[in-house]
């Protein structure tokens, strides 16, 4: 135990000496960036198992079509889903929401919102975010924005249904359950907003003394350029938001193109609009929040290689010009996602470009992270094995991407399965493991209390066999042909007939990935009363917020005394001395 | 606890705060009217065919218009520069005519509406009359929000003056600039929708 750690501890008590705030101030509305975080986890957490419950309901109907839905049948409503029996409006329902929760309201909330929140300030020896009020705002704008998004289920024709990307003059012309989307998603830009700005505050203002960018730890950086992408890629998406709204509710025709006929009839809009403005608009943030999704989850398998091999990134300066440049380029991609919409091959051209370039700092990243491995004596904890499986899964969902990017197989893969499988390989194996590998790993910091190897690793093994079992199938299907969109799972097209057996395999194994989620759980809960107690740094780990906090963080405050840093984020196995890590305030 | 930087600048940035804070919201707005401009000009360019705004709309009120928020802004500096030499008394004189500049810019916009509705003229008329109504409605909230504030710092919120007098005249500054962005908002709004 270092000098510094065993100061950490000896400090704990200071925070029974806090001033004790009211209920409502210290856990409902609070300002302490800790506690918005796990509001934020909680929340997130929740909108993550309900959107993975709307998939399991579409996964039942693809694999057994016309079959009523088991168990829950009968709860889905008459209007949805007579006799349990799923109407093709409630699976559109089930798909487009099942999008949007994931991506705004689980994925983007966890990994900014919660881990952001919660360890930006600690691993830059911050005593909280620079604005703390309008940090909860954020949260108070996100919720609503949730349960606005919940409750569109309940209004007249369902919850939105036209895609989470909201096509239109589909989504113009669709029950008022598209409105209430619209709705949601402006408290949620609002929401991203606010945080967007106080990260970059807080990361340029409130970084500790002689913690300059090179000695930022790399989920900090990740953080950093994540903030800049959300905060100019979204307002594009709210523009967008509020002419669809316009639309819908005013009557107006940015999106309607002129003579458009529905059901035999001509429209009666004044017309001379372009539906594909809302997609230039959409993929303007939809293509950078790819980026949203990936890089705050390298930036913490980044940590947890780093700690678990004991030695220092390998490559940390490239990583982060990576980084920045990835979120450069971000902005120049997007329409790489409308290769078929008739845009022209000239813009193809210059998109399918910039794709491939964009793809360069990608693996520059993930090869960094897979030679930082070479020659290090590795533990395979819990943490580390959910991380190093982040590095194949993320790496297939990249490389699947590629014939994406590219105009001339587009035409081919565009709209099918292999789409589904692509982005899910990214997101789900990739992105969501190392949401849980960051899980087991700062659990001590929050609680004081390690959660438990055993139930960790009959967590792992099935989630990783379980998530390969639904995914991998899906490049078969797509590349077969099979449409992402058809709610039978494709059983009324001959061309699918070949691949058609996958369905039954994928939804086993989607059912399978949910019983592998029971371990974790009761992990979880026990695990905060349970657990083992750890002192503050339960990892030998050398950032801030393991070497000069206690566990859990002081409340409104974080450091007993505010750090001052000397060295670089990942100084394992040092050869100048004898410890086997240096802390980033160590004494020079 | 105390976070760092909420009214002296931090050295290696030069920037306090919440200086910092308006410039990124800024950004993001210049990306969101940025975005509606866009929208304008591919709409108006796919456009078969598309009125010239000086036959639609009201040319001499908006050049009103556009004086009172020019005149506002000055205003809004002349306000910040008195508190910077602590002249509480000339500081609120120059807010309150911020303030009702403001308002006088808002009346005027209303009485532009009121015409345009009275001529059966709403957003669903043409694609020109949509992003007419969009895009002022949308600036016109902006002012509206920066009027709410200013209200607040004139009222309830002046009390920072007598405790914290510093950390209340960066607020100004930071509102000024929010205000000089709605200002240029119009400045680039009034040519594309008016005289063109």
């Amino acid at each position: 135990m270092s000098a510094s750690e065993e100061q950490a501890v000896g400090a704990e008590g200071h925070a029974a000496e806090h001033h004790e705030l009211p209920f409502w101030q210290r856990y409902i509305f609070s300002q302490d960036h800790k506690v918005i975080g796990l509001q934020y986890a909680f929340t997130a957490l929740c909108f993550l198992l309900f959107g993975f419950c709307l998939m399991l309901i579409m996964r039942w109907q693809l694999a057994f079509p016309g079959r009523p839905v088991p168990i829950i049948g009968g709860l889905l409503g008459s209007a949805n889903a007579p006799g349990g029996i799923m109407l093709p409006e409630f699976y559109n329902q089930l798909g487009a929401m099942h999008g949007t929760i994931m991506v705004f309201l689980a994925v983007v909330p966890l990994l900014v919102g919660a881990y952001g929140n919660y360890l930006v300030p600690l691993q830059i020896g911050a005593p909280d975010m620079a604005f703390p009020k309008l940090n909860m705002a954020s949260y108070w704008c996100y919720l609503p924005g949730g349960l606005i998004m919940l409750a569109s289920f309940f209004v007249p024709g369902g919850a939105a249904n036209s895609g989470w990307t909201s096509y239109p003059p589909l989504s113009n012309i669709a029950t008022s359950g598209q409105t209430w989307w619209l709705v949601g998603m402006v408290f949620l830009i609002t929401s991203s907003l606010l945080g967007s700005v106080n990260f970059i505050v807080t990361i340029f203002q409130l970084r500790a003394e002689g913690l300059d960018f090179m000695r930022l730890p790399m989920f900090v950086w990740s953080q950093l350029v994540t903030s800049f992408l959300l905060l100019l890629a979204f307002p594009p998406l709210e523009a967008a938001g509020i002419l669809q709204l316009m639309d819908r509710v005013a009557g107006t025709s940015f999106f309607m193109p002129s003579g458009l006929v529905v059901s035999g009839e001509v429209l009666e809009v004044a017309g001379g609009g372009n539906p594909l403005l809302w997609q230039h608009l959409f993929w303007f943030l939809a293509h950078p929040e790819v980026y949203v999704l990936i890089l705050p989850a390298m930036g913490i398998v980044a940590e947890i290689i780093a700690n678990n091999t004991r030695k220092p990134l390998w490559g940390y300066r490239p990583m982060v010009y990576s980084a920045v440049f990835l979120g450069f380029m971000s902005f120049i991609v997007w329409a790489h996602h409308m290769f078929l919409t008739g845009m022209g091959t000239a813009i193809s051209s210059f998109f399918q470009t910039t794709t491939m370039i964009i793809s360069v700092p990608s693996v520059v990243i993930l090869s960094a992270l897979l030679i930082s491995l070479w020659g290090g004596s590795i533990r395979f904890n819990t943490p580390m094995l959910f991380a190093l499986a982040f590095l194949p899964m993320f790496g297939i969902g990249g490389l699947t991407g590629l014939p994406l990017g590219l105009a001339p197989s587009d035409i081919h893969l565009h709209d099918t399965y292999y789409v589904i499988g692509h982005f899910h390989y990214v997101v789900a194996p990739g992105t969501i493991f190392a949401i849980f590998a960051g899980i087991y790993y700062w659990f001590p910091k929050i609680t004081g209390r390690q959660m438990s190897e055993r139930l960790g690793k009959l967590h792992f093994w099935p989630s990783l066999i379980f998530m390969n079992g639904i995914f991998m199938p899906m490049f078969v299907q797509g590349l077969a042909g099979v449409s992402r969109r058809l709610y039978d799972g494709g059983a009324q097209y001959s061309h699918a007939q070949g691949v058609l057996h996958w369905n039954a395999f994928m939804s086993m194994s989607a059912f399978g990935l949910l019983v592998a989620q029971i371990p974790f759980i009761i992990n979880l809960f026990v695990s905060i009363r349970w657990g083992v107690k750890v002192g503050s740094n339960p990892w030998d780990a050398t950032t801030l917020e393991w070497v000069a906090a206690p566990s859990p963080p002081v409340a409104h405050g974080n450091f007993p005394e505010l750090p001052v840093v000397t060295r670089g984020p990942y100084e394992y196995s040092p050869p100048e001395s004898d410890e086997s890590f240096l802390p980033q305030n160590a004494v020079a | 606890m105390q976070i760092p930087y909420t009214v002296e600048p931090r050295p290696d940035t030069g920037l306090y705060n919440a200086k910092l804070g308006v410039w990124l919201f800024l950004a993001s707005e210049v990306m969101l009217f940025g975005a509606l401009f866009s929208a304008l000009i591919l709409l108006r360019t796919g456009a078969t065919s598309w009125p010239h705004g000086y036959e639609v709309l009201n040319v001499p009120l908006a050049t009103i218009n556009t004086m009172v928020l020019i005149t506002s802004s000055v205003s809004m500096v002349m306000s910040w520069a008195a508190l910077r030499l602590g002249d509480f008394g000339k500081y609120r004189k120059w807010m309150g005519l911020t303030f009702l500049l403001g308002l006088v810019f808002m009346v005027i916009k209303t009485m532009e509406y009121a015409a345009k509705f009275e001529h059966h003229l709403y957003p669903s008329h043409d694609n020109f009359m949509a992003t007419y109504f969009t895009l002022t409605g949308l600036h016109g909230l902006h002012v509206l929000g920066g009027m709410i504030v200013i209200a607040y710092l004139l009222g309830p919120g002046s009390k920072m003056w007598r405790t914290e007098p510093e950390r209340y005249t960066n607020r100004v500054e930071v509102i000024g600039l929010y205000w000089h962005f709605v200002d240029l908002v119009w400045i680039f709004l009034f040519p594309t929708l008016y005289l063109l």
